[in-house]
C-alpha cells in the first residue's frame, strides 16, 4: 500500500500578531479553536461555528476573516492578527474608547469581532452614511445594543478622522 | 459543532494538484477560500478524508483584459469582484452581485471559482456566469478544456469537473456598448441565501429590449438560462410598470418546489417581481 497523501498534523509557519509562529496544528482545527486553545488567545469568540455570526473574526493579511471558516493550516505564509494584538499595538485604542464613551458593548461576546470589523471599515479611510455602515458592520451580530450605538462609536472615529485628514490637507 | 478528522495537504503546482485530486477521487476535495466547505464540514455535512488546498496556487489567480474578454483567475475574491476597476467597467454584473454575496470577512476569502465549482443553486455567481455567457477553463492531467457556463452546471450543487479537475480561470465577455445589465435579489436579510434572484444582460436600442438573457437563482435547481423569459421581454421599453409580458413565461421556465415557510406560488410571485425590478434597473456600464 502506498504511503497516504496529506498529513493530519501540519506544520505551518506564519505571523501572528506580529511574531513569528511556527507549529504543528490538526488539519482539521479551524483558525479560532487554534487561537484559543493552542495559543491561548481567547479574545476570539465562538459563537456559531458556521460564518453566521462573526464573533470569531480576526484579521488575516490585514483583512477581516471568520476565524471558524478558515483552517489554521491555512494560515501558513500568512500574517494573523487577533484582537489581543491590534488592542496591544493601540490600533484599535480610537474604536475602543468610542465603544465605551458609547456604551457599544453591553456583554461584549460581539465586540472583539465587531472591533475587527469596526477597524477594517475605518482603516479604509472612506466616509459612509449610517446605512453604509450597517451594510458594512451587518456580518457581525449582537444580541444586545441594537447596533445602534455602535454605528454611533463608528461614525464618531470616522468623523473625527476625516476631520484630521482635512486638517493635515 | 467541529469538523471530523481529514488529512490535508498543501500541493505545490496545478498539476501536483490535479495529480492528488484524481489518485484519491471522490475521497479528497479542493478547498480555496473555504467559505461555503468549511461551514458544512463543520456542521457535518460532508465528511471527505482529504483536503487539498490550492489556495495559493499562481496559476489559478489573476486578472487581465484580453481578446474582447476579461480572465478571471479562479482565486478572485469576491471583494476583488466588488472594487476592482478592471470589472467594474467591463463586467459590472459580477460586481453589482458581490455585493449581495455573504458579509465584508466572507467576501475576502471566497473565491469566485469556488463558489461556481460548489454550484449552489441560491448563489449570485453561477447565475451570472450564465447570464453573461462565461467560458470555464478547467484544468486536468491532460491540459485545458473549455466549458461554457450553461453547460457546466448539470444539477444540484451539480457541475461537468471531473474527480482530478479543477477551474483554473473564467472567462467573461466584455460589455458592448448598447449592452446593459440588471440584477435583483431578495432574501430575508442582506447577505443572507438569496431566496430569489435573477440576473439579466440584455442590449438595448432605442430604450427597447433586444437579445436579452436571464437566470435565476434561489428557485431553481441549477443556473440555467431562462429561455422563455429571454424570449418574452424582448422588445419591452422599461421601467415597466406591470409584469403582464412575461409572467406567463417565467412560469414555464422556473418550477420552484414548495419549502419550509415559502410556497411555490410566492416564489413564482417574488421571481416576477424581481424580473420586473432587474429589468428596471438595466444599466449601462456602472455608470449611475
Amino acid at each position: 500500500m502506498t504511503d497516504l497523501v496529506g498529513e493530519e498534523d501540519v506544520a505551518i509557519e506564519a505571523t501572528l500578531n506580529g511574531k513569528p509562529l511556527k507549529r504543528r496544528v490538526k488539519a482539521r482545527q479551524h483558525l479560532a479553536d487554534f487561537l484559543r486553545q493552542e495559543m491561548e488567545l481567547t479574545g476570539t469568540h465562538l459563537g456559531c461555528e458556521h460564518g453566521i455570526c462573526g464573533a470569531c473574526t480576526v484579521m488575516i493579511d490585514g483583512r477581516t476573516a471568520r476565524g471558524c471558516l478558515t483552517l489554521a493550516a491555512q494560515i501558513s505564509g500568512k500574517s494573523v492578527d487577533t484582537i489581543e494584538g491590534l488592542t496591544e499595538s493601540g490600533k484599535l485604542a480610537q474604536l475602543q474608547s468610542a465603544f465605551i464613551a458609547r456604551n457599544a458593548a453591553q456583554c461584549a461576546f460581539c465586540s472583539s469581532g465587531m472591533l475587527l470589523t469596526a477597524y477594517e471599515l475605518v482603516a479604509s479611510g472612506r466616509t459612509m452614511s449610517r446605512a453604509e455602515i450597517r451594510e458594512f458592520i451587518s456580518g457581525n451580530m449582537c444580541r444586545c445594543t441594537g447596533y445602534h450605538a455602535i454605528v454611533d462609536a463608528v461614525e464618531a472615529v470616522m468623523a473625527k478622522n476625516e476631520a484630521t485628514a482635512e486638517g493635515k490637507a | 459543532m467541529k469538523a471530523r478528522n481529514f488529512r490535508y495537504v498543501r500541493p505545490s503546482s496545478l498539476e501536483q494538484a490535479c495529480r492528488i485530486l484524481a489518485d484519491e477521487g471522490g475521497d479528497a476535495v479542493p478547498v480555496a477560500g473555504g467559505q461555503s466547505l468549511l461551514a458544512g464540514l463543520n456542521m457535518r455535512l460532508s465528511a471527505p478524508k482529504l483536503l487539498v488546498d490550492i489556495g495559493d496556487l499562481k496559476e489559478l489567480t489573476g486578472q487581465s483584459y484580453e481578446d474582447g474578454g476579461v480572465r478571471l483567475g479562479a482565486l478572485t475574491r469576491h471583494a476583488e469582484l466588488l472594487c476592482s476597476e478592471l470589472i467594474q467597467k467591463r463586467v459590472p454584473l459580477l460586481a453589482r452581485a458581490a455585493a449581495h454575496i455573504g458579509h465584508v470577512a466572507i467576501r475576502n476569502r471566497g473565491t469566485l471559482g469556488g463558489s461556481l465549482a460548489y454550484a449552489d443553486p441560491a448563489a449570485e455567481l453561477p447565475a451570472c456566469a450564465v447570464a453573461l455567457g462565461a467560458t470555464l477553463i478547467l484544468g486536468n492531467l491532460a491540459g485545458q478544456r473549455e466549458v461554457k457556463a450553461e453547460d457546466f452546471f448539470t444539477g444540484l450543487f451539480e457541475t461537468q469537473l471531473k474527480p482530478g479537475e479543477l477551474i483554473v480561470a473564467v472567462k467573461f465577455p466584455a460589455m458592448q456598448p448598447g449592452t446593459s445589465v440588471g440584477f435583483a435579489e431578495l432574501s430575508r436579510r442582506h447577505g443572507d441565501f438569496a431566496l430569489v434572484g435573477v440576473a439579466a444582460v440584455a442590449t438595448v436600442q432605442r430604450d427597447r429590449i433586444g437579445a436579452a438573457r436571464l437566470a435565476y437563482f434561489g428557485c431553481v435547481d441549477r443556473a440555467k438560462v431562462a429561455r422563455s423569459v429571454s424570449a418574452a421581454v424582448t422588445g419591452l421599453a422599461p421601467p415597466l410598470s406591470d409584469a403582464s409580458a412575461f409572467a406567463q413565461a417565467i412560469r414555464q421556465d422556473l418550477t420552484p418546489e414548495d419549502t419550509t415557510g415559502l410556497r411555490a406560488d410566492t416564489k413564482l410571485h417574488m421571481a416576477t417581481v424581481l424580473t420586473r425590478r432587474a429589468l428596471n434597473s438595466l444599466s449601462q456600464r456602472s455608470d449611475p
